[in-house]
C-alpha cells in the first residue's frame, strides 16, 4: 500500500471543504472495499479522510413513513435494528447476509452505496425499494443515482450522508451469493408501497436495474408464479469465472421468484 | 507521523505509525504481538481477527491510525494472569480443534464474539454460519464447531468446565 495523508474531521462541512481542497483524496468510511483495493495498489489517493468521527452521519431512525439510515451505519447495526426489523424486515434480512461477521462489523451503508460494485447487495435495496439518498449537497433520487459499474451521480466533492427508504407494504429480497466472498451473482429485490412494484435484480448486470418486464408481470398480479413467463436476456449481463451470463440470466428469474416468496 | 493512542489486552501504547500501517502490523512489528496472523491478502481467511472494542474485526483490513482511543484485545490477551486458558481456548484444546494452528487465533476470537453475541446459546447451524469469515485449512471445521459448543456451554454458565463438556 502507498502511503497517503490522514485526516479525520469531525463534521460533515469540514470532511467535504478537505475532499474538495485536493482532487485526489478520497474518503474512508469502513474501509472494507477501499482497504483491499489500496494493498492491491488499484488506487493511489493522496490522502483519506476518515468518516468516523462524524457524530452526524450515524444511526438509524423513522421519520413519518420512512426510515433514515446515517451513511456510517454499519451493516450489523441495520441487521439487528429492532427500527428496521418492523418496518422493512427484508432490509435487516439483506444487510445480515453480506459478507461474514467481521465484515458487518465495519462495513457501512454509504461505503457501499457509494462504491455501487455490480455484486454488491444494498444497491438492490436501494433502488428495489426506491430509496432517496441523501449527500451533503442534494437528495437523489435511486432511480437516478446508479449509473452501471462502480459509477454513481456522486460528485468529486460530494459525500453520502444518508439513505431515506420509503416503508414498503410489503418487500423481499434473494440471492446467489459466491460461496467464498457471499458477494452476489445473482440478486433480487422485489417491492409494493408507495414507490410503486419493482422488481429489481444486482449481481446480474453491469450494474443494478429494474426488470420491468418482471415489474409488469407482479403489478398485473402479485404472486411468485407471475414472473414464472419472463424471460431475463443473457445479452449484457455479467460473464466470469463464477458463471456465464446465461447462468446468470437463469439465475435471475429463480431469484426473482424466491425474493416473492420471501415478501409473501 | 500520526500519534496512535490505542489500549491493547489492558495496557496502553502510544506509538508513531505511517499512516498506512495497518492494524495487524502494528500488532506484530511494533508491539511483537505475533499471535495475531495473517492468511491472505484478500481480507478473506480471518486468521487476523482480533476484537476492537469487544466486537471481532479483521486487524489486516483496518488501518492503526483509525484505532486511536480504541480498546483492542489481542488472542494474547485472553488468558489469565495466572495463565489460566479463557474457556474458548481451553476447549480448543480439548475438542482436537487444531492442527497447525495457523487459523486458530483468529478462530478463537471470532468464537468468542459469537458466543457473547448470542446468549441465547447457537444452534451448530449457527455457529458454522458464525465462521464464514474464518477459513481453517487443515483440521477441518467438525472439532472448531463442538469446541465452540462446549465454550459458549461453559460462558453461558450451563457447564462448569470444559472437561465435564467434553464427556
Ligand atoms: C471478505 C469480504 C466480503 C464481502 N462481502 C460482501 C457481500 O457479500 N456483499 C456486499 O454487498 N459487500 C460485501 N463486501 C463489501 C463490504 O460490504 C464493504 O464494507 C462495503 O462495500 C463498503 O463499505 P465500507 O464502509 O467498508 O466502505 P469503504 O471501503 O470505506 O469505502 C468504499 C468506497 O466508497 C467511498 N465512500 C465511503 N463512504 C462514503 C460516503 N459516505 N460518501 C461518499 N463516498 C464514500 C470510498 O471513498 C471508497 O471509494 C465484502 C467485503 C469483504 C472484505
Ligand atoms: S489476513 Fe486474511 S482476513 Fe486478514
Ligand atoms: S489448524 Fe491449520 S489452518 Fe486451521
Amino acid at each position: 500500500m502507498y502511503d497517503f495523508a490522514y485526516h479525520k474531521p469531525a463534521s460533515i462541512a469540514d470532511a467535504v471543504k478537505l475532499l474538495a481542497a485536493d482532487p485526489e483524496a478520497k474518503v474512508v468510511s469502513g474501509g472494507h472495499t477501499l482497504l483491499p483495493a489500496l494493498k492491491h495498489r488499484l488506487n493511489k489517493p493522496t490522502s483519506l479522510i476518515d468518516l468516523s468521527g462524524i457524530a452526524d452521519l450515524k444511526g438509524i431512525k423513522k421519520v413519518g413513513n420512512s426510515i433514515v439510515i446515517g451513511a456510517l451505519t454499519r451493516h450489523v447495526e441495520v441487521a439487528t435494528s429492532e427500527i428496521v426489523a418492523a418496518a422493512i424486515p427484508a432490509l435487516a434480512y439483506m444487510a445480515s447476509h453480506i459478507g461474514d461477521n467481521q465484515v458487518r462489523n465495519r462495513g457501512t451503508i454509504g461505503g457501499s452505496v457509494s462504491n455501487n460494485d455490480p455484486a454488491a447487495d444494498y444497491p438492490g435495496a436501494v433502488l428495489g425499494l426506491g430509496a432517496t439518498v441523501h449527500t451533503s449537497k442534494r437528495k437523489i433520487a435511486a432511480d437516478d443515482f446508479f449509473q452501471g459499474m462502480f459509477t454513481t451521480a456522486l460528485e468529486a466533492d460530494e459525500i453520502l450522508t444518508a439513505i431515506e427508504f420509503p416503508i414498503p407494504e410489503k418487500a423481499g429480497y434473494a440471492k446467489m451469493k459466491n460461496p467464498a466472498s457471499r458477494y452476489v451473482m445473482a440478486g433480487a429485490f422485489v417491492s409494493k408501497g408507495p414507490m410503486g412494484v419493482r422488481v429489481v435484480i444486482n449481481g446480474a448486470g453491469p450494474g443494478v436495474f429494474r426488470q420491468s418486464a418482471m415489474e409488469a408481470a407482479l403489478a398485473a398480479s402479485w404472486a411468485p408464479g407471475a414472473v414464472a413467463g419472463v424471460k431475463q436476456d443473457a445479452d449484457g449481463l455479467n460473464s466470469d469465472i463464477h458463471g456465464s451470463a446465461e447462468y446468470r440470466a437463469h439465475l435471475v428469474g429463480v431469484m426473482a421468484k424466491r425474493a416473492i416468496i420471501a415478501a409473501g | 507521523m500520526p500519534q496512535v493512542t490505542l489500549t491493547v489486552n489492558g495496557k496502553t501504547h502510544s506509538v508513531a505509525v505511517e499512516s498506512r500501517t495497518l492494524l495487524v502490523e502494528l500488532l506484530r512489528e511494533k508491539l511483537r504481538l505475533t499471535g495475531t496472523h495473517v492468511g491472505c491478502d484478500t481480507s478473506q481467511c480471518g486468521a487476523c481477527v482480533v476484537h476492537i472494542n469487544g466486537e471481532s474485526v479483521k486487524s489486516c483490513t483496518t488501518l492503526a491510525v483509525m484505532c486511536d482511543g480504541a480498546a483492542v484485545t489481542t488472542i494474547e490477551g485472553l488468558a489469565a494472569a495466572d495463565g489460566t486458558l479463557h474457556p474458548m481456548q481451553e476447549a480448543f484444546r480439548e475438542y482436537h480443534a487444531l492442527q497447525c494452528g495457523f487459523c486458530t487465533p483468529g478462530m478463537v476470537m471470532s468464537a468468542i464474539d459469537l458466543v457473547q453475541k448470542h446468549p441465547e446459546g447457537l444452534s451448530e447451524r449457527e455457529i458454522r454460519e458464525g465462521l464464514e469469515g474464518n477459513l481453517c485449512r487443515c483440521t477441518g471445521y467438525h472439532n472448531i464447531v463442538k469446541a465452540i459448543a462446549a465454550a459458549a456451554d461453559v460462558m453461558h454458565g450451563k457447564r462448569e468446565t470444559i472437561a465435564a463438556a467434553a464427556e
